[in-house]
């Protein structure tokens, strides 16, 4: 089979620093071709090439024997070539009709003809949503199929997922991947960019490795394994990736949920959590862990329950109410809530306690400001420029770190982990989890959600399993395997696949 | 912290980049460029009558009022009732000397009060409500000014001799070696300076621009986030009540005529400074130099005698150039 769009020679720097090198990617119809790589490698950038997103410094792409360039994102998609984020681009106010026909509306809408048209699209795709509601009220994983649903909507050859799975339960990934393997079998060429290396094996027929904006060579799932791949990536095994535990001899209690409701999304939760102890929270997207989090942390107000620290219940009304009694938030979504990017470092680790690194008039401290910080960031092994340097200048795993920075300063005595390693590159992910065992061998009471079954079991004294809004049951090391976790995180669920 | 930027960080943006010392100097660049323009162009421009002119002008019209300004921005909000603000100072000014009798301290204490009660009203809606800032100021616009011509009547109120200190105020300089600075600058100099301190080496300042960049993240790390947003809005509209102040003791006349418009000339001063009406983005300096080129650009104008009418089609003409020159960067970045 040959190649519908082929890039040669691809160098792409920014500022001193080469993104790609040099790059060839061949992308033939018909297939399934992974790109991997730790964040940074170079992926996401060759992509936006690909995609018109970014114009390269030299080398050319060639579509069908013609030697094309694309000056901005347009051009891409009149050829045939259509990015799907990671951050779905759609825009939240819109009918889900409107965004999968965005750009191509015509003066005078027919809303039963656009409606039918964009319903077709979707049920093609196996889905059933209604096209005229408003696009910003689905499900991450309905919003996924809107967004294929537009790319499929003009004559696209090629559909690059960049992390489509990773805010995806199991469930809605395994139907997105028979979604990938129908356009497959219509000729369509596909990019699949993920972290998930299970996944990537499962789906994949081609699986290019990057590094250091080269690509380091392409393999197939029936010639290598994932240890190799991992190798490829970044020269360790997968069996080093997950700290030793630090023997579960938990101490005195110090949270303690009771009953927890709130609203419909969280249904008497109820559960505690010791000193140097590691908890995770597994279940679906949705089932209402977030909910759990944030309700804890007093960033959502809930209905009934009881919290209490220490043994003693508290009236957490807010954040601010949170953070004094020693509780802290790594929350889910890193870019919105986490950081502000576009602060330095320093700003961004001190914020949750400021008090250090003001005196009594609200004067900064700036000097002894910078030692704290940059003492944080050795003990988080934070790569970067300078203390002052924008968060934007990292990379997300170190991003990630920094928002860890700023509860290792707080010293808080509860911490909770809302998706931890979500879109941050294995090594990133190594170093991560070792800083959470570090929380805990301090004594702190730690709470993990995760989506990734592999994390939690790697990484947790013991996993709680929720489903709809309820607690399912509790897994300990000996029953930790994906079929109970599964069979607890779907229990009670009634869906039809 | 480790010095060493790994390939991982190969996609990280370490590099001296144009767009960003455009970003730090363009507004400084775009002063000296309009000064030399109008040295060259105008022999009276640089003496020292013509320049103290100009900050006087600045002093009392965008001046001091783009520091409230800039604080509000910082937080991604907007403050459109300084101008209407500015007439109830002035107002206010002259009718508690010249008809309820007090002296002049107690009457600008009280006119203080008048101004912080007003950005209170537009802060708590914008911080506890949840309004729109654009659009619970543009309702701020509207009563202060209403209060302002209920209360003089529509009439400009003379200061009378009772508001004679205050008229020396506005009037009057400060002697420094030769050098007669009058005290309307003197105020605007000392205002900014501490605006500087307060929003590079402060709590406050931090978190003000902390919020404009990312809010969720700061309520998340524990801060409380809407008192930061009222105490914003106290300082615009307190400070815009100073500004009415000046403008009495200028003229000595409080009215309700004061200020019209202001609030966009404002707005301009603080966005040619460079900050972003996305929030988080801002400095005291690019600001003082941004209400300091909306002020020489009117100069210019009335020194070559372009008539008034004319004038304001310039005006925009100009900041549409200042803006393309601040923004050119990022539209070549691409």
């Amino acid at each position: 089979m040959t190649s519908i769009v082929e890039l040669k020679g691809i160098d792409k720097s920014y500022g001193g620093l080469k993104a790609l090198r040099n790059v060839d990617f061949q992308i033939k119809g018909g297939e399934i071709h992974a790109l991997l790589g730790e964040n940074g490698a170079g992926k996401s950038t060759l992509m936006r090439v690909l995609g018109g997103e970014t114009i390269p410094d030299a080398g050319t792409i060639v579509i069908g024997g013609r030697i094309v360039s694309f000056r901005d994102p347009r051009a891409a998609r009149t050829e045939g070539i259509a990015l799907i984020h990671q951050e779905l681009a759609l825009a939240p106010d819109l009918t889900v009709a409107e965004n999968i026909f965005l750009g191509e509306l015509p003066a005078i809408i027919s809303w039963k003809k656009l409606n039918q048209k964009a319903g077709d699209l979707i049920n093609r795709l196996g889905f059933d949503i209604n096209p005229s509601v408003v696009t910003g009220s689905l499900a991450v994983a309905h919003q996924q199929i809107v967004e294929i649903a537009k790319a499929l909507s003009k004559n696209t050859k090629i559909i690059v997922f960049d992390e489509p799975t990773s805010v995806l339960a199991s469930k809605d990934a395994v139907r997105l991947h028979s979604i990938i393997r129908e356009l497959r079998k219509n000729g369509v060429g596909i990019v699949y960019i993920s972290h998930r290396l299970e996944e990537v094996f499962d789906i994949a027929d081609q699986m290019t490795v990057m590094k250091d904006g080269s690509i380091v060579g392409t393999v197939t799932p029936q010639t290598a394994s994932i240890d190799d791949v991992i190798k490829m990536m970044v020269g360790r095994p997968l069996s080093a990736l997950f700290p030793p535990k630090a023997n579960a001899n938990s101490g005195t209690e110090l949270l303690r949920v009771e009953n927890l409701v709130v609203g419909r999304r969280v249904r008497g939760v109820s559960f505690h959590v010791n000193a140097g102890e590691i908890v995770g929270l597994g279940g679906l997207v949705g089932s209402g862990r977030t909910e759990v989090a944030r309700a804890i942390f007093g960033a959502d107000r809930f209905n009934s329950g009881k919290v209490s620290v220490r043994g003693k219940t508290l009236h957490i009304r807010s954040p601010r109410d949170a953070v004094k009694v020693g509780i802290g938030l790594v929350p889910e979504d890193r870019k919105t809530q986490g950081v502000a990017l576009d602060k330095p470092i320093k700003v961004n680790a001190t914020m949750a306690a400021m008090s250090t690194v003001v005196n009594a008039f609200g004067f900064l401290r700036l000097k002894q400001e910078k030692q704290i910080v940059t003492a944080l960031g050795k003990t988080l092994r934070l790569k970067a420029a300078s203390v002052e340097a924008p968060v934007s200048s990292l990379s997300g795993g170190n991003q990630q770190k920094v928002v860890l920075a700023k509860w290792f300063h707080a010293d808080g005595d509860v911490i909770i982990l809302d998706e931890p390693t979500r879109g941050v590159d294995v090594g990133a992910k190594v170093e991560i989890y070792g800083l959470v065992n570090d929380l805990a061998k301090k004594g702190k009471a730690v709470l993990v959600i995760s989506s990734e079954h592999q994390e939690l079991f790697g990484l947790c004294d013991r996993v709680l399993v929720m489903s709809e809004g309820q607690l399912k049951g509790e897994l300990l090391p000996a029953q930790y395997t994906e079929e109970k976790l599964l069979t607890l995180a779907m229990a009670g669920s009634v869906r039809t696949t | 912290m480790t010095a060493s930027v790994s390939g991982t960080e190969s996609e990280s943006k370490q590099r001296f980049d144009l767009g960003a010392a455009i970003q730090q100097y363009g507004t400084l660049g775009i002063f000296l460029i309009l000064v030399v323009a109008a040295a060259i162009w105008s022999d009276s421009f640089l003496s020292s009558r013509n320049i103290l002119n100009v900050l006087r002008q600045v002093a009392s019209a965008a001046g001091i009022m783009s520091v409230g300004m800039l604080f509000v921005i910082l937080t991604r909000g907007i403050d459109l009732s300084v101008g209407s603000i500015q007439a109830l100072g002035s107002v206010l000014i002259a009718y508690f000397i010249a008809t309820s009798g007090y002296s002049a301290p107690a009457a600008i204490v009280l006119v203080l009060l008048a101004g912080a009660m007003c950005g209170l009203t537009t802060g708590f809606f914008v911080a506890y409500v949840g309004l729109p800032p654009f659009v619970i100021s543009l309702a701020m616009m509207a009563i202060a000014r209403g209060f302002s011509l209920i209360i003089s009547a529509g009439q400009p109120i003379p200061l009378t001799d009772a508001g004679s200190s205050i008229a020396a105020f506005g009037t009057g300089s400060l002697e420094l070696g030769g050098l007669s600075l009058p005290w309307p600058v003197v105020l605007m100099f000392i205002v900014f300076a501490i605006a500087g301190v307060v929003l590079n080496y402060t709590r406050f300042g931090r978190v003000v621009k902390a919020i404009g960049s990312n809010e969720e993240a700061v309520r998340l790390s524990g801060i409380a986030v809407p008192r930061y947003l009222v105490v914003v809005y106290v300082i615009s509209g307190m400070l815009a009540a100073v500004a009415g102040i000046i403008a009495t003791s200028r003229t000595a006349v409080g009215s309700a005529q004061v200020g019209i418009g202001a609030e966009l000339n404002v707005i301009a001063a603080v966005v040619i400074g460079g900050a972003s009406l996305m929030g988080g983005r801002g400095g005291v300096i690019n600001t003082f130099l941004g209400a300091m080129i909306m002020g020489i650009i009117g100069n210019i104008m009335n020194l070559a005698g372009v008539p008034g009418y004319q004038q304001q089609v310039y005006t925009g003409l100009i900041i549409i150039v200042a803006m393309l020159l601040q923004y050119g960067s990022k539209i070549l970045r691409r």
